[in-house]
């Protein structure tokens, strides 16, 4: 059986990207399974999808522990731990990164003794979420690394799934996820089918028997007023709004209170303020200001333009 | 017939579509909401016919599902989780009104703490209510499914109101490959609903939410529910025969894997069952002989074929993915009390596990059923186990000493 992950950020297509490499397999004649993971976020919270390939019928279900490849869309996930890019990652596993480091530099980081291979990284200064081919890049790199599946295979299952999106979005998405199936013709069949757990010799689980603890300790409760202010959600940012003061027409209400997040503080002067360590960058703001005095900047750009280093 | 691939979402949404449902009333929450998006955009295109109507809570779904079934059309309806228990009410109420309609549960964890991914203790508080529940463990299944309860629900000898039950993100979210049924073929096998007397008209007023006085009067409509529901077991055959007929596809009451010559049975419901199924094959490999038994009706509750079954194997690993705070998993106490005092009963285990989604990897099936060995030879069962490592309990402790630094640093 193959299992495959697919890890990146919400918006950049990630579920979409399992669902292409699901198609192609079982356009192949393969049993599928797919599935993409999130929580209650929105743009740009992690997320990974999955893919269970095989020639019988696949009973195993549930997140893949032991993945064969793992494909990483956006390489800042690698160490967020939470992310758990690397969770189940052997010797045995690939590794394929969206990266402009080298496959070398990342097994030196890594230390697991997984081979690595990077995608042709996007142009500097292109905004992560702002590549919405990268799902169909990933997938067509996928397909063409687990060597089973044929290049019409792929174009019917970006038609599957893309279509429904109309004739210019299919054809740019086809092209990226075709351009990326060719680029890894030297690598084609790297992944390596991984074998069930067997039965005879296995690793016992630690299993423990759980202790009442006082109330004061078991019940989940959340100490102290504001504590998601401590959680960077900011670092989410792929796109960051810009207000234009000149074009603002202090309308004082508009932007901050459609703000999902309640990232906009208006001053006494009803002027607006994004506050960045916040601001996920779902651009709600943007879409809604009547002068259109926001706009949508990159935000890897705007980073590198405050730190030029 | 071709295949395609469908999440749980989708299998469910077609089903309502390949059984005309007339009346979708709906209320979105996480995991079901895509049911009711995917039948929204087909009544709005016009490729299904129907209305679907939103609500402001599944309590008044649920009231307007049974409302519109009492006058004779064919109600869809769906919810999870904390939707299903604000609607409980109402679904203890309208299970007794004697009219046939269908809601699909996607199984979610319930509060506290709020989580969106799945276990059964949300379906099994509408466990007692009358409504018949089928537990469905992959998307074919679950399309399958909706068509073969609404004929039981359906059926003059029951008129009981169904839930279908699939577990959140593990079949709602994932694709597999799933035979749609032939419009043609679904509605041979499930006609148009013939609903005789249930035909309310606000031009002939009847009253559904009536009062007794007396517990003989009471007494007897409550045991009428109860006896209904026991029918289903015989009809549930019955359309389950014709079912295969029509499609090819056999549905039991109870699927029984490999359990012909096991002497240690694992017994679960749901998705997960589908990787105890995966252990089973692989401790086969190993020269264990063990099977699965996954009931797929749970309600009514098919003792009998239980007992067929399990009787004179030599132990029954119940995994239960659900907590009845307090006593324990539901399914062992219900095995249990189907089980004592027959000859031949089995050593019960009892493992709690899967909560909230926890994965139950083989490794833990491997070992349950070595216990299971154990207690066999012994004739004595373990304590009953809730599945937890030293592991998690140690990312515990690091998340509750977090909280307890912020504690002291408070005013």
């Amino acid at each position: 059986m193959f299992r495959i992950r697919f890890h990146g950020r919400g918006g950049q297509g990630i579920k979409t990207a399992s669902q292409i490499l699901g198609s192609a397999f079982f356009r192949s004649g393969f049993e599928v399974q797919d599935a993409p993971r999130y929580g209650a976020e929105r743009r740009g919270a992690p997320i990974f999808a999955y893919v269970r390939a095989d020639r019988s019928p696949i009973h195993e279900r549930g997140v893949i522990l032991r993945p064969d490849l793992v494909v990483v869309a956006d390489e800042s996930l690698v160490p967020i731990p939470a992310a758990g890019v690397l969770q189940g990652v052997t010797s045995n596993t690939l590794l394929l990164v969206n990266s402009p480091q080298t496959p070398e530099l990342w097994q030196q980081r890594l230390k697991l003794g997984a081979p690595v291979l990077c995608l042709p990284v996007e142009s500097e200064g292109e905004d992560r979420a702002g590549l919405p081919h990268i799902g169909a890049t990933c997938a067509g790199a996928a397909a063409r690394l687990v060597g089973v599946v044929a290049r019409e295979s792929l174009v019917q299952a970006v038609e599957d799934e893309l279509a429904k999106l109309g004739a210019d979005e299919l054809e740019f998405n086809l092209d990226h996820a075709l351009a990326a199936f060719d680029a890894f013709s030297r690598h084609a069949g790297r992944v390596q089918e991984g074998a069930a757990i067997e039965a005879g010799g296995y690793a016992r689980p630690e299993w423990i028997d759980l202790e009442p603890d006082a109330a004061l300790f078991a019940a989940p409760d959340v100490e102290g007023a504001a504590t998601s202010e401590g959680a960077k959600t900011g670092l989410w940012r792929t796109l960051r709004p810009v207000i234009d003061y000149e074009r603002c027409n202090r309308c004082s209400w508009i932007c901050s209170t459609l703000c999902p997040d309640g990232a906009i503080r208006v001053e006494a002067d009803h002027t607006p303020r994004v506050d960045y360590d916040h601001c996920k960058g779902c651009m709600v703001c943007v879409a809604v200001c009547p002068p259109h005095a926001i706009a949508a900047v990159s935000e890897a750009g705007a980073r590198a333009e405050e730190s030029p280093a | 017939m071709t295949r395609q691939l469908l999440t749980g979402n989708g299998a469910a949404a077609w089903g309502a579509r390949l059984a005309r449902a007339d009346y979708v009333p709906a209320f979105p929450i996480t995991p079901q909401t895509e049911i009711i998006e995917t039948l929204a955009e087909w009544i709005d295109r016009g490729e299904m016919a129907g209305r679907l109507t939103t609500l402001e809570s599944e309590h008044s779904m649920i009231t307007a599902a049974a409302a519109a079934a009492a006058t004779g059309v064919r109600v869809f309806t769906a919810t999870s989780s904390q939707g299903l228990l604000y609607g409980l009410e109402m679904i203890y109420t309208v299970a007794g009104w004697r009219v046939p309609f269908l809601l699909v549960n996607v199984s979610r964890g319930l509060a506290t703490p709020i989580t969106l991914e799945p276990d059964h203790t949300d379906v099994l508080a509408a466990r007692d209510s009358g409504f018949l529940q089928v537990h469905c463990a992959t998307c074919q299944e679950i399309v399958d499914t909706v068509l073969i309860a609404y004929r039981l629900a359906e059926d003059p000898r029951i008129r009981l109101p169904a839930i279908v039950n699939q577990d959140g993100f593990y079949l709602s979210f994932t694709r597999e490959a799933v035979e749609l049924p032939a419009p043609e073929a679904a509605q041979r096998f499930l006609p148009a609903f013939d609903p005789e007397a249930i035909r309310f008209r606000a031009s002939r007023p009847l009253s559904q939410a009536c009062a007794v006085l007396g517990a003989s009067s009471y007494s007897y409509f409550r045991y009428e529910t109860h006896l209904a529901s026991l029918k289903a077991l015989d009809v549930y055959d019955e359309i389950a025969e014709a079912f295969e007929q029509e499609f090819g596809r056999r549905w039991p009451p109870v699927e029984a894997y490999r359990c012909d010559d096991a002497e240690i049975v694992f017994f679960m419901i749901g998705a997960f069952a589908t990787k105890a199924r995966e252990a089973v094959d692989r401790l086969r490999d190993a020269g264990v002989a063990v099977g699965l038994v996954r009931p797929r009706l749970v309600r009514p509750w098919p003792a009998g074929e239980l007992r067929r079954t399990l009787l004179r194997k030599r132990a029954v690993v119940v995994v239960d993915q659900n907590l009845s705070m307090g006593s324990g998993g539901v399914l062992h106490a219900e095995l249990a009390a189907t089980l004592y005092g027959q000859p031949g009963a089995p050593v019960l285990l009892s493992f709690v596990g899967a909560l909230g989604g926890r994965d139950i990897p083989p490794e833990e099936f491997f070992e349950m059923a070595r216990l299971a060995r154990e207690a066999a030879e012994k004739g004595e069962a373990p304590a009953p186990r809730l599945l937890y490592t030293a592991q998690e309990l140690r990312e515990m402790r690091k998340l509750q000493a977090v909280a307890h630094a912020e504690r002291k640093e408070l005013p």
